[in-house]
């Protein structure tokens, strides 16, 4: 039998003290990044936002400081450029403020094409997004994610006992928000991809949670004796070898989706993958001690038989 | 234990499907068997625009101008009527989005005048506004029911309009009240398309107001962009009936851009929804110009109109852009005309093309364009696949030396289960998109998840001194309540995402609900069947995992 983790008796509950600071930081970060989404100050994609993004894949190298100036005497002034050296590509996005009406993307066409004759390109694609869709996008994407949550705490709850339900709900906005909190220090773009991957991690930590919790639940129908710092200790170390086992098969999955799956998914990826880690990490070390944390009165589970 | 037959069908049943709708999207299908493509399904996976390029636009209806264009029109109507039966009016005029005012030259004729215009104009109400004033107002269930039928209008002329030009499986649908979304997959010439689409082709025959002084004031030619120069030097000087407008020139020989503008008269001589038929022709110095064909009534309008206007200049006008501006020479019957101006054979064509398919009956705005180049398109899918690939070799490699024949049980599941989702997709004439083959790769981990929780049950039960086949047994039973409770959540995040989201979230969606549901199927009867085939007799000592 290949065993990357044997039998381990770790005392994950002992070092509680030190995982609920570490993740309040990790949260504390998360929120600072959502108010910050909320008032308009992070790197919100044009899907939210609103705007215009053009990229364009040039025949030879294109240095952003001249497509910059060419930009600026074509007046478009608040120009983000980015650039995908491995294949003379340039992204031009501009944001909100500008409404499709304004013909923002024909502008940058005109740019290119009149400054750099010599350089001529291909539109890999273009965007243009009214700002009242980007209101519509947002909204709808924060009653998916209100949505689901309370699904999940309710499903928990039922499945469970409700604290079980709070307690995985609370992980799982760990998750997000520390993986929030990572994109908004790295400066990386919120976009409607990123939602989407936010909210498979829920989903993937969740599935994480809801293992380790289901293990704890079966022992404490066995051994109703033994203290429950003790009894959810044990739990953890008995799913500890799955838990490795999936997240590594998982971030196998991702590593090369990061490294070769393009532009588009890129992004997408590393948020999952952050994601995984931290889903990981959060089942044992959230998740399962707020369970100490928060006895409340014997619930159903204790009572049953 | 179960027999195991009963379940080994069910599973042959399950493959059997999923090729016959998986093969066509494959390479093989060509080299296939013809009885094969004539009877069973031969349409492969629908590629959603971000794998192979396209256009997807949101257009918003702006239906408020709907009912301004029909008062405008029910105006000049009754400015007719009033002629007509020799009743003395004033002055008509539109004064707010849903009303006209008329105003009177004798209070005596106000009751005939209102009993005129509500007996020849329903939709409207009327009522005194004062001693020489009549206040006519749109219904406000009239005003809603124009606004629901302009979007519906419109959708149907957008959608006459792209028949024509040749898009090959286009997608229309009404989005809410006042949004249409378009989708135009693979399509060459996005700009050439997006103009076709927005164009309001509103078709309208105006004369000319050349007495009037501000007509000879006006210059010749303006430069392109000093329009705004000239409307704020004449203005104040335009009589209330009259615009200004302008014709677009091109010099043949340097392609260089002016505007000519013009004095017209407001009141609409004629307006397209007249029409029969337009057609491009070419004249004799090879100049493309379309030739047009007016209905019967059309017909009788554009006679009376030329023979009263001898002499004079009649503009011809497209979205407030003139295109022309002939003398009118003699009296045109038999209803046809011509409408020239500098445009190239491709606007000619384009012209043609929605002067046949109608005006949209408001104005539309383009609130979304998504456009993805056909070579962006190739890139994302090749490196899509290939990392997925990559992806896929990996896992499965890492499951067979971890659980060693286990683990190959279980890429067995996961491509079954690939295959399962891929064919369920195509039967549902789902399209893949980028979020999509991400949400195939989710499913690929909760695929490996489950098999996982399973192999490392049974591994606790084998410590435990079991023997194999009861090991096996409650390793599935205990890990079953895991993964159904694992899978549920995963399922109520896929749905309220499913329910809620829009576009690539959607896609998403779809594919992880699919996915997790066909999961589900393949963890639990996929494997176990074969581990039950596997120690039919019972009497397999050691498990490889």
């Amino acid at each position: 039998m290949l065993e990357i983790l044997g039998k381990t008796n770790i005392d994950f509950m002992g070092l509680r003290r030190y995982s609920f600071v570490f993740s309040g930081v990790l949260t504390v970060i998360g929120l600072i990044a959502l108010v910050q989404i909320g008032r308009g100050a992070a790197n919100l994609g044009i899907d939210f936002a609103g705007g215009t993004a053009v990229q364009l894949k040039f025949e030879q190298p294109m240095p952003v400081e001249q497509a910059r100036q060419s930009l600026i005497a074509h007046g478009l002034a608040g120009v983000e450029l980015q650039e995908f050296l491995a294949d003379n590509k340039l992204l031009v996005r501009v944001k909100a403020q500008t409404t499709i009406e304004e013909r923002v993307a024909e502008k940058v066409l005109e740019a290119f094409t009149q400054d750099f004759a010599e350089n001529p390109f291909l539109v890999d694609s273009s965007y243009e997004i009214g700002p009242s869709i980007g209101e519509k996008l947002q909204k709808d994407a924060l009653i998916a994610i209100g949505i689901s949550m309370l699904g999940i705490i309710l499903y928990v709850a039922a499945r469970f006992e409700f604290r079980f339900g709070v307690a995985a709900a609370i992980a799982t906005f760990h998750d997000v928000f520390a993986v929030l909190g990572v994109f908004y220090l790295l400066d990386k773009e919120i976009s409607l991809l990123l939602v989407t991957a936010l909210l498979t991690l829920a989903g993937y930590s969740l599935t994480d949670t809801v293992v380790v919790f289901d293990r704890i639940r079966e022992n404490l129908k066995l051994r109703r004796r033994e203290p429950l710092e003790v009894l959810i200790n044990n739990a953890v170390n008995q799913v500890l070898s799955r838990t490795v086992v999936v997240s590594l098969t998982v971030i196998l999955v991702l590593i090369p989706l990061t490294l070769a799956g393009g532009e588009v998914l890129h992004d997408f990826s590393l948020a999952l993958l952050l994601g995984v880690i931290v889903g990981t990490y959060s089942s044992v070390f959230v998740a399962s001690p707020l369970l100490i944390l928060w006895k409340g009165t014997p619930g159903k589970l204790l009572r049953r038989r | 234990m179960k027999p195991v037959a009963g379940r080994l069908v069910l599973l042959s049943v399950m493959v059997a499907l999923s090729l016959a709708l998986f093969l066509p999207s494959t390479p093989l299908f060509s080299s296939m068997p013809d009885w094969w493509k004539n009877n069973l399904p031969s349409k492969g996976m629908t590629l959603g625009l971000d794998l192979q390029g396209g256009i997807h636009l949101v257009l918003e209806v702006e239906a408020e101008r709907a009912i301004e264009i029909k008062l405008d029109r029910d105006l000049s109507n009754l400015t007719d009527l009033f002629v007509e039966k020799a009743l003395k009016v004033d002055r008509v005029a539109r004064t707010g989005p849903t009303e006209i005012t008329v105003t009177l030259t004798d209070p005596a004729t106000k009751e005939a005048v209102l009993t005129l215009a509500e007996e020849h104009f329903p939709a409207l109400s009327g009522r005194s506004s004062g001693e020489l004033a009549l206040l006519l107002s749109l219904k406000p269930d009239e005003a809603e029911r124009l606004k629901k039928a302009a979007v519906g209008q419109a959708l149907e002329t957008v959608r006459n309009r792209i028949d024509q030009f040749g898009v090959a499986e286009p997608l229309l649908q009404q989005q809410g009240l006042r949004q249409i979304v378009v989708q135009l997959p693979g399509v060459k010439d996005p700009a050439r398309a997006k103009a076709l689409i927005k164009n309001t082709a509103l078709l309208e025959f105006k004369l000319l107001d050349e007495d009037h002084q501000v007509s000879r004031a006006l210059p010749d030619l303006v430069p392109l962009g000093k329009e705004e120069d000239v409307l704020r030097e004449f203005g104040p000087q335009i009589p209330p009936d009259d615009e200004i407008l302008f014709e677009r020139r091109v010099d043949k020989d340097t392609g260089r851009v002016t505007k000519q503008p013009y004095l017209i008269k407001k009141r609409v001589a004629l307006t397209g929804d007249v029409l029969t038929d337009a057609r491009v022709s070419l004249g004799e110095f090879q100049n493309a110009y379309v030739s047009i064909n007016f209905d019967n009534t059309g017909a009788k309008l554009f006679e009376r109109l030329t023979a009263e206007n001898v002499k004079k200049r009649m503009a011809i006008i497209l979205d407030h852009t003139v295109y022309s501006a002939p003398v009118i020479q003699e009296r045109i019957s038999g209803g046809r005309a011509q409408i020239t101006g500098s445009f190239s054979m491709d606007e000619a064509n384009d012209l043609a093309i929605v002067l046949r398919a109608g005006a949209l009956p408001a104005p539309v705005k383009i609130i979304q364009d998504l456009t993805v180049g056909p070579s962006l398109g190739r890139d994302s899918i090749e490196k899509g696949i290939r990392s997925t690939m990559i992806a896929g070799a990996l896992v499965i490699l890492f499951m067979a030396i971890y659980y060693r024949l286990s683990g190959v049980i279980a890429d067995f599941a996961l491509l079954l289960n690939l295959l399962c989702l891929v064919a369920v997709l195509i039967g549902m004439n789902a399209t893949l998109t980028l979020p999509g083959i991400a949400g195939i790769i989710l499913t690929i981990g909760m695929g490996v998840d489950s098999n996982v929780l399973i192999f490392e049950r049974i591994r606790e039960e084998l410590r435990m001194g079991k023997p194999v086949r009861p090991a096996v047994d409650a390793g599935y039973d205990k890990a079953l309540l895991t993964i159904v409770d694992s899978h549920v959540t995963t399922l109520i995040t896929g749905l309220a995402l499913f329910l809620f989201g829009t576009g690539p979230i959607k896609g998403f969606a779809v594919t992880l609900c699919l996915g997790i549901t066909i999961n589900l199927f393949t963890a639990l009867v996929g494997t176990k069947v074969i581990f039950d085939l596997l120690n039919r007799r019972g009497r397999l000592e050691r498990l490889s995992i």
